[in-house]
């Protein structure tokens, strides 16, 4: 694959988009017409083949210990533009989702259908049975593992009528799934503050660190996987923009931040 | 004393309440079985249980006695009389010795089970009067010392009051004997059951055969709910609760209950949710009646699920019905905003089948201060390095892992509202700081109460930003 893209020319792009689709198409009824849902982050949205998340599929996002609260906040922020859509199931063990705080993201708590459950089948179960609702949003779950055979068994109740599977999961949670793509989010530390701004001056925009390990149909950008990206929130706009490409995982204190949203 | 005595046993003349020494005098080869208080009544209210194959609405009363209201549900049998017989029949079969009777009121159906004649007893309408009026006063449901003192008066059956005048007897005896007596005549109303007059939405199937396979009680169900479902339908209604009752062959009652987010009379639906539980019938040695009841309805449509109407409602309703009849309702949920300073208290998860948080929807969610995407239902206690009073921690170990703090943000003074009482040694006030740790992650942390010098603050990890 990766040969593939050294070659691009305009020509072969729109051929290769072309076998693309015709590839996608023989993976599974329901997918192609299902559509995508974009991330809201141009930049990453355009390592994705569709330029999105494909409804009916399987994504997983990896966050762990104390930064699964920053991969539900990366969660939270793809379900913003879709809750219009209808309601979102979530699938957890303790219902410690704050609502005022996802109000304060933007996310109205009344639109989030809370599955609390005990244990990871029962979760499994439930998730299944939401992806095959049609009408719901997405469906998210926090299993705390997920093997090939339960992600597969996600995957099929997701083609059946196009929902959106969002499963978190600590990293030790799962080797190989069925996911169509696999993120991973961490909390990054925030910029510096400037110059001119007194020391104590409090919070900077909160940081996190998202890469794409894994994303089928797509070709990987060098060994890292698909990309890696810091996003930072707006404050003012409670949104979340890419402030810049982690190609070379400079580290925190990249200096070169574009405010891309 | 003896508690009770049978048949026997009551023909050489010993009663309940006699001493143990003048029953043994009267009849050595008496033979004595404890008295179980108790399990007495458990077995009569299993007996009520299952009674509730002739009526919906059955209650225990007292020591001895069981209420059935049949209002609407003779139907199911051919007449008062033959639903009443077939009861005392079939209690006779268990080994009970039933009296039972039937009337216009509840206090003259209480009479005559008790002081009439047979041991069935079916009054017409009308009739009371006449019947009751060679009944002891007893029969009233009057205390013990009144019935006394009413005898003493020459005032021996109940037929005796009628000519009373109210005036005079009030002031001995309370209005009680006037309220049980106009009660008895069905010049007072006294309702014993808490509903309405029943419509029971009820279908039952006697079984020719009594049938044990989970196979064989879904086929039964699948019939018994497109019934229901007809009827509610027709009614323009829809089911919120159903109860399958199971009568055993042993006599007792198994019974599975479903409930759902919105009423529906859709059998499909329905009756899925209901067949996931026929694993927990127990069928014994068999099952020889089935009964499937509609415990709540409402109008249909007269309420949405507790999510913004939209077209999507209509397919998500069965969801919510489906996770909550395996989860159980109350971990299928919703949060909704409540009035508090508190965090832990401003928010709620609550059952999304249950309707009574539906306005708070309407209720605005508290916008403003920054507040945690996931917050803990009990504030873990961290260890703090914090250099001064007043500031925001330098470090603090949370579940044994040290964090850094690189930047805080605070403090957000929170009070517990004044009518709330503090716990033992707080203040009720919290102190928030927003920190974010060496990596970048970002906690909602909180000194308890006002710093004082002689005593340690405490601290707590509350909430997670992102």
């Amino acid at each position: 694959m990766a040969t593939l893209v050294r070659l691009g020319g305009g020509k072969k792009d729109a051929a290769l988009a072309a076998l693309r689709a015709t590839l996608r198409r023989l993976e599974g009824p329901g997918r192609a017409a299902a559509g995508v849902v974009p991330t809201g982050f141009d930049a990453i949205d355009r390592v994705l083949p569709d330029g999105g998340l494909a409804r009916g599929a399987l994504h997983e996002i990896v966050g762990e210990g104390a930064d699964r609260a920053a991969a539900s906040g990366f969660v939270i922020r793809l379900l913003l533009g879709l809750a219009a859509q209808g309601p979102v199931l979530w699938c957890l063990a303790d219902p410690e989702l704050y609502g005022p705080g996802l109000q304060r993201l933007g996310l109205a708590p009344d639109r989030l259908i809370l599955a609390r459950t005990r244990r990871d089948a029962d979760l499994l179960w439930a998730m299944e049975e939401g992806l095959k609702t049609p009408g719901l949003a997405a469906v998210l779950g926090e299993p705390q593992k997920l093997d090939l055979t339960a992600s597969r068994r996600l995957q099929l109740a997701a083609e059946s009528v196009g929902g959106l599977g969002l499963v978190l999961r600590p990293a030790d949670g799962g080797k190989a799934t069925a996911a169509v793509t696999r993120w991973r989010v961490a909390s990054a530390p925030s910029a510096a503050p400037g110059p001119d701004m007194p020391r104590d001056f409090g919070l900077m925009r909160g940081r996190w660190q998202v890469s794409l390990e894994r994303c089928r149909g797509a070709a990987p950008i060098g060994e890292q996987g698909y990309g890696s990206w810091w996003v930072e929130e707006d404050d003012a706009t409670r949104a979340v923009a890419v402030a810049a490409d982690l190609g070379d995982r400079s580290g925190p204190s990249a200096p070169a931040i574009r405010h891309a949203g | 004393m003896l508690a009770a005595v049978d048949p026997a046993a009551a023909l050489v003349g010993l009663a309940p309440g006699m001493s143990l020494a003048d029953a043994r005098a009267r009849l050595p080869e008496l033979r004595l079985v404890d008295a179980d208080p108790a399990g007495d009544a458990k077995a009569l209210a299993e007996f009520a249980d299952w009674c509730g194959r002739f009526s919906p609405w059955t209650s225990v009363d007292g020591a001895d006695g069981i209420w059935l209201d049949i209002t609407g549900c003779v139907p199911l049998a051919e007449s008062e009389a033959a639903l009443v017989r077939d009861l005392v029949d079939r209690a006779a079969r268990l080994g009970f010795t039933a009296r039972a009777a039937v009337a216009d009121t509840a206090g003259a159906a209480w009479a005559l089970a008790r002081y009439g004649g047979g041991p069935v007893c079916v009054l017409a309408g009308g009739e009371a009067r006449a019947a009751l009026a060679p009944l002891p006063v007893a029969g009233l449901r009057l205390p013990a010392a009144i019935v006394q003192d009413l005898k003493r008066l020459g005032l021996k059956r109940i037929g005796d009051l009628y000519g009373m005048a109210r005036a005079p007897l009030a002031p001995r005896f309370g209005e009680l004997v006037a309220r049980r007596l106009d009660q008895a005549l069905g010049l007072l109303d006294e309702p014993i059951s808490p509903r309405q007059p029943i419509v029971p939405r009820l279908v039952r199937r006697i079984l020719a055969e009594p049938i044990s396979t989970p196979d064989a009680i879904e086929h039964g169900l699948t019939q018994l709910m497109a019934l229901l479902c007809r009827q509610l339908e027709e009614e323009g209604l829809g089911a919120r609760r159903l109860e399958l009752a199971c009568f055993r062959v042993d006599a007792r009652v198994e019974r599975i209950a479903i409930g759902t987010s919105q009423p529906s009379h859709e059998p499909a639906h329905l009756g899925r949710l209901m067949t996931e539980k026929i694993g927990q019938i127990a069928p014994g040695f068999g099952i020889e009646l089935l009964q499937l009841r509609a415990l709540a309805v409402e109008p249909l449509a007269a309420r949405q699920l507790g999510l913004d109407a939209q077209k999507a409602d209509g397919t998500v309703a069965p969801l919510v019905d489906r996770l909550a009849n395996r989860l159980g309702a109350g971990n299928v949920l919703r949060l909704v905003p409540e009035n508090s300073h508190l965090p832990e208290r401003a928010a709620r998860a609550v059952s999304m089948l249950d309707t009574r948080h539906d306005a708070k929807r309407l209720q605005d969610w508290p916008a403003g201060r920054p507040r945690p995407i996931r917050l803990l239902a009990y504030p873990d206690p961290i260890e703090v390095m914090a250099p001064v009073p007043d500031d925001p921690p330098l470090m603090f170990r949370w579940r044994r892992v040290p964090h850094r703090v690189r930047r805080a943000e605070g403090p957000e003074r929170i009070a517990l509202e004044w009518w709330r009482e503090p716990a033992a040694g707080t203040d009720g006030i919290r102190d928030y700081y927003r920190v974010e740790d060496e990596a970048g992650r970002r906690f909602w942390l909180y000194r308890r109460g006002l710093y004082r010098p002689e005593t340690p603050p405490a601290w707590f990890l509350h909430g997670f930003f992102a």
